[in-house]
């Protein structure tokens, strides 16, 4: 089992939260893991980005065309990314539209549930319907609901829930 | 067990693993959880080891070399630019060495990403005559954590960990170990001629010193260089250390290069056993040395004619080694075909100042009072005033105050002064900007000095300054506070403001300036205090309005051009300012801010957005 994943976004939508539910899976998996995550100045709304190889890999960075799948919750730092997606690999978007990815739109639906910061959730969730993720959504829903802060945990679990049943017609074709 | 731990709390867990019983700090990133999460571990257990973040790294350094003086394991962490704080005790401790183990922790930035600098700790250690132990992840930096304690009771010298940021800040499943009863404090054996040495026993003490590396090099040099990858039939080989060698065994990995790399890790670099190292790599055609961010390994290797590595731009002499940088170096190395890889497009968001921030309204109070101003400015979140032009100098911790004076004698020699205005954040203010403004009062500088005081050290994750009562280890502690600073450092104009009330605010800062220019003008302070919204429960106890933009709005794009707030941007169609309701504090600053009063209030007090900021 080997699966880089790459998760983008601006600081403060949570991507830290998504790389320890993923990381937490892996554990729970039995499977090796190591993440890289961006802390420090850029949390200040800038571009972050977690990186996570399951398997047996030694260093927590992705190269260029490694990733198999990507998470995007900021479009707009999704080109300074893009690079590391494998050309095999599948993006999913938090977008309203998007031509060639699978998309959600995460911020809207989670501030429809009066929560847009759940917004990571909701991909997340969007994340699992496809089967990509190396982890199915009952392990996951389980290990959210585990480390979520108890004031966080009902309105987490919802927002993955939320996106996993989103309807796939609304999928790009 | 395992337990998913990043590399700061796999660090942390080593130190009570292994019994440290007092850590000291200062906040700075990559280096910041490690305390934090030491003491958290430490009061699940029902451990007595204590910690404290300390006002600086040098204070830090000195109080945890204290205890290792009196027999009890001790360590201090930092990032690497607080080991150049911490550098006259790291030098002068080498020579009087330790009792009690005790541990350096400078996480290095290569890249930077967090960092005024990319220097190598590692060459620090080299020139204070230390060990230093390079983690390449998470649960080798736990381990290495228990190898250090023993190198530093064994030969009674301090010893560094040197990790780097993603080694901190990646995240893995840690093997967890007991926690022991630290190794407690056992009393301090008198003895001048070590601690209170006078030059002619600093001699004798160096002298030891060099004894000590000469003894460590022969005991721990060979088990440090380890093979890790390659068969027999390899003909090069590549010796790295830290993360770098992580990446470099995944990219061998990657290329099926095993039977022609022969991968080795040098787990010490520094004293670094270098008549093994040369006797075991010799059958090797080429070798090369991948490392971060200086040639440390490099310069104590001397084969100059065989090896490559960064003093020879075999690997580029800057920056961070990430896989495709290696990519790149390895496959030259190896003199096989690089793959074209596609390269990153578009910029990176930059960061900002968070919405409702009390910096930014200081920061454009700033700028309407003294448009012609300098400003000097310092380390911490307010940097990121650089986004209203109200940031032109940023050096070092506390530096702000120093260039301020310098610029104001600069311009004084010349005749003509400009505004001058320097800003520091509190927790800066603290750590190295006292003496600075003790200097500038004592030596008749005269400029507006702005204390951000946000009542946190903001940037690095809300760690306490010594404005609170709270404690890191949640004791309660003795409040200093700023104005008291202020007024024992001589400065008669004090002035504590709300940034929050704009006007009051540039008032204050064109009146401040103005008394430095009068016939007794000297330094003016204003300390503009307001907490920090991410403070747990800080945005909680002020006012929080809805905000909207009426139909006056003009879109001049103050709001979000000068004023710079992330909640507001321009409507795509109109170009009319539209606010964020999503990501608004309802701080309502930006109603002050607007010349046309087109951004307004809706009822006299909104309800708080849930999830905002």
């Amino acid at each position: 089992m080997k699966m880089q994943i790459a998760i983008t976004g601006r600081g403060g939508q949570g991507v830290l939260f998504l790389t320890r539910i993923l990381t937490e899976c892996a554990l729970d998996l039995e499977q090796e893991v190591i993440a890289s995550e961006t802390h420090g100045m850029a949390m200040r709304g800038g571009s972050v980005i977690s990186t996570l190889k399951v398997g047996p890999f030694r260093g927590p960075l992705i190269g260029s065309g490694q990733a198999d799948l990507m998470l995007v919750l900021d479009e707009g730092s999704m080109e300074t990314f893009f690079h590391l997606l494998s050309k095999d690999g599948t993006l999913f978007l938090n977008s309203p539209s998007s031509g060639s990815h699978p998309f959600i739109d995460a911020t809207g639906l989670a501030a429809g549930i009066g929560s847009p910061l759940m917004a990571n959730l909701v991909l997340l969730g969007f994340t699992l319907q496809h089967n990509k993720l190396f982890c199915d959504y009952p392990l996951t829903e389980s290990v959210t609901g585990r480390i979520s802060p108890e004031r966080f945990r009902e309105a987490n679990l919802k927002g993955l829930k939320l996106g996993y049943s989103f309807p796939s017609s609304q999928r790009p074709g | 067990m395992k337990r998913i731990l990043l590399g700061n709390e796999a660090i942390a867990r080593g130190l009570l693993e292994n019994g440290c019983s007092f850590a000291a700090s200062y906040p700075g990133t990559p280096a910041s959880e490690i305390l934090s999460t030491f003491l958290q571990m430490a009061k699940a257990e029902n451990s007595p080891a204590l910690g404290e973040w300390s006002i600086n790294e040098k204070v830090a350094f000195e109080t945890a070399l204290a205890v290792s003086y009196a027999g009890g394991r001790s360590a201090v962490s930092m990032k690497q630019v607080g080991l150049n704080v911490a550098c006259d005790p790291l030098m002068s401790s080498a020579y009087t060495g330790v009792k009690g183990g005790f541990l350096v922790i400078s996480a290095d930035d290569p890249g930077p990403h967090s960092s005024q600098t990319e220097q190598d700790s590692r060459m620090m250690a080299m020139m204070a005559k230390i060990p230093a132990l390079d983690p390449s992840t998470p649960q080798e930096a736990k381990e290495m954590i228990g190898a250090a304690y023993q190198i530093s009771e064994e030969f009674e010298i301090p010893v560094m960990v040197r990790p780097t940021t993603r080694v901190c800040h990646s995240r893995q499943g840690i093997l967890l170990g007991e926690i022991p009863s630290p190794v407690l404090p056992s009393g301090f054996p008198k003895d001048p001629q070590r601690w209170a040495a006078t030059p002619r026993y600093r001699f004798t003490l160096h002298l030891k010193l060099n004894q000590k590396i000469e003894a460590i090099t022969e005991k721990y040099g060979k088990g440090s260089f380890l093979k890790v990858l390659g068969n027999k039939s390899a003909r090069q080989c590549i010796i790295s250390s830290g993360v770098a060698l992580a990446h470099t065994y995944d990219l061998i990995k990657e290329l099926n290069l095993e039977n022609q790399i022969a991968l080795y890790q040098v787990r010490m670099p520094y004293p670094l056993r270098a008549k093994a190292i040369l006797d075991e790599i010799s059958p090797f055609q080429d070798i090369l040395i991948i490392e971060e961010t200086y040639p440390v390994i490099e310069m104590q290797l001397a084969m100059r004619n065989r090896i490559k590595g960064r003093m020879d731009g075999s690997i580029p002499p800057q920056g961070e080694l990430v896989p495709d940088v290696l990519l790149e170096s390895i496959s030259t190395f190896a003199q096989i075909p690089g793959e074209k890889k596609p390269l990153p497009s578009g910029k990176p968001r930059r960061p900002t100042l968070c919405p409702g921030c009390p910096h930014r309204a200081a920061f454009y109070a700033l700028r309407q009072a003294l448009p012609d101003g300098i400003y000097p400015s310092d380390i911490g979140c307010y940097t990121l005033g650089l986004n209203l032009g109200a940031v032109d100098t940023v050096l070092c911790m506390g530096a702000a105050i120093s260039q301020a004076a310098g610029l104001y004698h600069a311009f004084r020699i010349k005749g003509e002064i400009p505004p001058i205005a320097a800003t520091i954040g509190d927790s800066t203010f603290y750590h190295a900007g006292v003496p600075a403004l003790i200097n500038a009062v004592h030596n008749g500088a005269r400029f507006v000095l702005l204390i951000l005081d946000n009542s946190t050290t903001a940037m690095t994750g809300d760690q306490p300054t010594p404005a609170l009562e709270r404690l890191a280890d949640g004791r309660q502690g003795k409040a200093v506070a700023i104005e008291d600073l202020v007024h024992a450092s001589g400065v008669q104009n004090v002035k504590v403001i709300d940034p929050y009330e704009l006007e009051e605010m540039t008032k204050a800062i064109k009146e401040a300036h103005k008394a430095t220019r009068s016939e007794n003008g000297e330094v003016s302070v204003i300390i503009a205090r307001h907490p920090c919204l991410m403070s747990p429960g800080a945005s909680k106890k002020q006012k929080v309005y809805c905000m909207e933009v009426t139909e006056d709005c003009v879109a001049c794009e103050i709001c979000f051009r000068d004023f710079e707030c992330p909640a507001i941007g321009p409507d795509p169609q109109s170009g009319m300012a539209k606010i964020d309701q999503n990501i608004c504090s309802g701080c309502g600053v930006c109603a002050q801010v607007c010349p046309q009063e087109a951004i307004k209030t809706k009822g006299s007090e909104g309800t708080r957005i849930q999830g905002a900021l």
